[in-house]
């Protein structure tokens, strides 16, 4: 049996790949109907982010958010849960620490800097938590929640960046663009290469993937996450408090979210700023989605949509194509990687005694923990 | 406080309540259907968005609104099409995959709008009906005959929902393969079918909503127009426990809220905007969040069906 898995599971890893070269087939026939040249276009859009070292400096700086937000849906997906917070998670991320940064604005690096990501984790934490206790105690719709937690979040950022977070400066030049004071420099983290904006939170984010991976498959809290995901029934019979674990999916998928925006604050930006959230918790469902729901996955996977990202931005500006188009790409890859999943779950079936081993890309696929798995944890 | 209890201030409340309870009223009973049948698409987003700008398109190139919403409803029985081949045909998780099909409409809509277009400007979309004699009586006319076509068509819309879903074999139909497939599909009903069915008309629905607002209520396309009110839609179907008369009450309330907030922003109460937009959001969350514990699903709801062997 296990000798003929490596077929299927071959065409299985490559099934994202065919799905984005799909979706930007699918982008070149609507930028042909619309009379744009998409070879030129597809071309300084690949060169723009990955044909020169500043391309992938910004490629790479793009990639860290990306990278850190498609790590907490990796949990939550894995925990059954759909979070679709990202969004809303990292502004609040943001905005806690700024406020404590701020705030404490004497304190010395080496406290204030951890104090700072720890605030914006715990903020994003809280946004996913509340959706995760409404899921766990009265069984809300995670999707719809969280989805309203982004436009309330996006409110919150509003009212504090025109109210109590604004920049005095802007309020004495009486420009009022809506943002705040320049954090402290303690907090600011380190830039690699001089002259762009990559900054160290890319390593970050890389230990924080591996570290994901350990608490996943090694580690009970993991496992019982993956097993929540793939049964809450087999998992309420083996003693599991399926409740719990449904909303700490979503309380750690806020909090890497929450996580995101802090480094966007200290890394990127230096303050909080209107923009900031930039579409990064959608993209990350289509990082997590393109990396398999895999920690080490989202790694590659955050390096290619970022790339996408800076690309777009260059193509816009040398052919006027819309960055836009790249909305379309990553909407397209999403419904094709879950539709692809249907051959996933027949191929295993049809080739494996032991039906539906591992996890397909799926939360919630009613399967059992397979004996492999369940091994595999202490 | 007073100037928000004043006659003209309350009519004006209760009329552009009534207004922006189209979209929503289009977009969840439409969702409705798909759901009874055991499909949930959340692609709503993005297909009123693409609706919304194809609709703007063809009355910025023609003038004609009622061309407009044609164009919107085939665009948004495309994009139903879409969503159906992949939650029903190839089995995709639906909240996923609804996802991708916002992203694809946000952006495919935002796309066509700066190639084909470029600055937003007006249209001249439908009109509010004039009767003589009855749309000149105040008050009364005001609140009753002073509104455009569409939002009497979304009107209507519901008590046609209540005869199809209850008194028609085609309801019978929806009903079962939401409640029990295995069973209706013995009995012959094409579970697929239904749900094609049930899903594109969804989407046609949601892509007149997405035009009622660019070409009804706003007369013009923004990217990204419908700010989570397709998502709002999705969850007035939960809120209304599946049924048009619970669809209705929530597309009312939040609409009234809606225009609350805007009245309170125009009137310039001391309260934020911020918070005032923040409102129904808020509010669905605690309406969702209250009723969650009473209200009972469609029992195949979210479930892909494949045949046993």
């Amino acid at each position: 049996m296990r000798r003929t898995i490596w077929i299927p599971r071959l065409l299985e890893a490559l099934l994202p790949i065919v799905a984005v070269l799909l979706a930007f087939a699918i982008g070149a026939i609507l930028l042909l109907a619309l009379g744009e040249n998409p070879l030129q276009a597809y071309w300084i859009l690949i060169t723009g982010a990955f044909g020169s070292v500043a391309g992938w400096t910004a490629t790479l700086t793009k990639a860290t958010p990306l990278m850190l937000v498609g790590l907490g849906v990796c949990i939550s997906f894995r925990g059954g849960v759909i979070n679709i917070g990202g969004e809303g998670q990292l502004i609040v991320g943001a905005l806690a620490t700024s406020a404590v940064a701020l705030a404490l604005r004497t304190w010395p690096g080496w406290v204030l800097l951890p104090l700072c990501l720890l605030a914006g984790a715990a903020a994003g934490g809280v946004w996913g938590g509340i959706a995760g206790v409404l899921k766990a105690r009265l069984n809300v719709n995670e999707i719809l929640t969280t989805v309203m937690l982004n436009a309330i979040a996006f409110q919150l950022m509003n009212w504090l960046l025109r109210g109590p977070m604004l920049d005095p400066a802007q309020v004495a030049a009486g420009t009022n663009i809506p943002q705040t004071a320049a954090l402290p420099e303690q907090v600011w983290l380190l830039r690699l290469v001089p002259r762009t904006q990559l900054h160290a939170g890319i390593f970050l984010a890389i230990a924080l993937a591996v570290l994901v991976y350990f608490l996943l498959w090694r580690t009970t809290i993991g496992y019982r996450i993956r097993t929540v995901g793939l049964n809450p029934a087999a998992a309420r019979y083996a003693g599991i408090p399926v409740p719990t674990y449904v909303a700490l999916s979503l309380i750690l998928g806020g909090a890497f979210a929450g996580l995101a925006g802090a480094v966007e604050v200290t890394g990127m930006h230096h303050r909080m700023l209107e923009g900031l959230s930039g579409g990064y918790g959608f993209s990350g469902i289509v990082v997590a989605l393109f990396g398999k729901l895999h920690p080490l996955g989202v790694i590659p996977a955050s390096v290619l949509f970022g790339g996408l990202l800076v690309g777009a931005d260059k193509m816009q500006r040398a052919i006027q194509v819309p960055s836009a188009l790249i909305t379309v790409i990553n909407g397209l890859v999403v419904m094709f990687v879950v539709a692809s999943d249907l051959y996933v779950r027949r191929a295993r079936r049809r080739y494996s005694a032991e039906a539906a081993a591992g996890p397909t890309i799926l939360p919630n696929t009613q399967s059992l923990p397979s004996a492999d798995q369940a091994s595999s944890t202490p | 406080m007073n100037e928000l209890f004043s006659l003209t201030v309350i009519v004006g409340i209760i009329t552009s309540g009534i207004r922006l309870a189209t979209p929503y009223l289009f977009a969840s009973l439409g969702e409705m259907f798909g759901q009874r049948s055991g499909v949930v698409n959340l692609g709503v987003e993005g297909i009123m968005l693409t609706g919304a700008f194809t609709g703007y398109y063809a009355v910025l190139k023609t003038g004609n609104p009622w061309f407009g919403m044609a164009v919107a409803l085939a665009t948004g029985a495309l994009m139903g099409l879409l969503m159906a081949v992949i939650s029903v045909t190839m089995q995709a998780e639906q909240g996923i995959s609804g996802i991708g099909l916002t992203l694809f409409g946000a952006g495919l809509s935002s796309l066509l709008m700066k190639v084909l277009v470029g600055t937003p400007t007006g249209v001249s979309g439908f009109r509010p009906i004039n009767i003589p004699g009855l749309s000149d009586i105040p008050v009364l006319g005001e609140l009753l005959f002073n509104y455009e076509i569409p939002t009497y068509i979304a009107f209507l819309l519901v008590p046609v929902s209540i005869f199809i879903l209850g008194r028609t074999t085609l309801g019978l139909k929806i009903r079962a393969v939401g409640q029990n497939p295995e069973a209706a599909d013995s009995l012959g009903v094409s579970v697929v079918g239904v749900r094609y069915a049930t899903v594109i008309f969804g989407g046609a629905m949601a892509g007149v909503a997405g035009a009622s607002l660019s070409i009804s209520i706003l007369d013009i396309f923004q990217e990204n127009m419908t700010n989570g009110m397709g998502f709002i839609a999705v969850a007035l179907v939960y809120f209304g426990s599946w049924r048009p008369v619970g669809i209705l009450a929530g597309a009312i309330l939040f609409s009234m809220v809606n225009a609350l907030q805007l009245w309170v922003q125009v009137l310039g109460l001391p309260i934020s905007p911020d918070f005032a937009v923040m409102m129904p959001y808020v509010l669905t969350i605690v309406v969702l969040a209250l009723t969650a514990k009473q209200i009972r699903q469609p029992a195949a709801l979210t479930k892909p069906y494949e045949r046993g062997e």
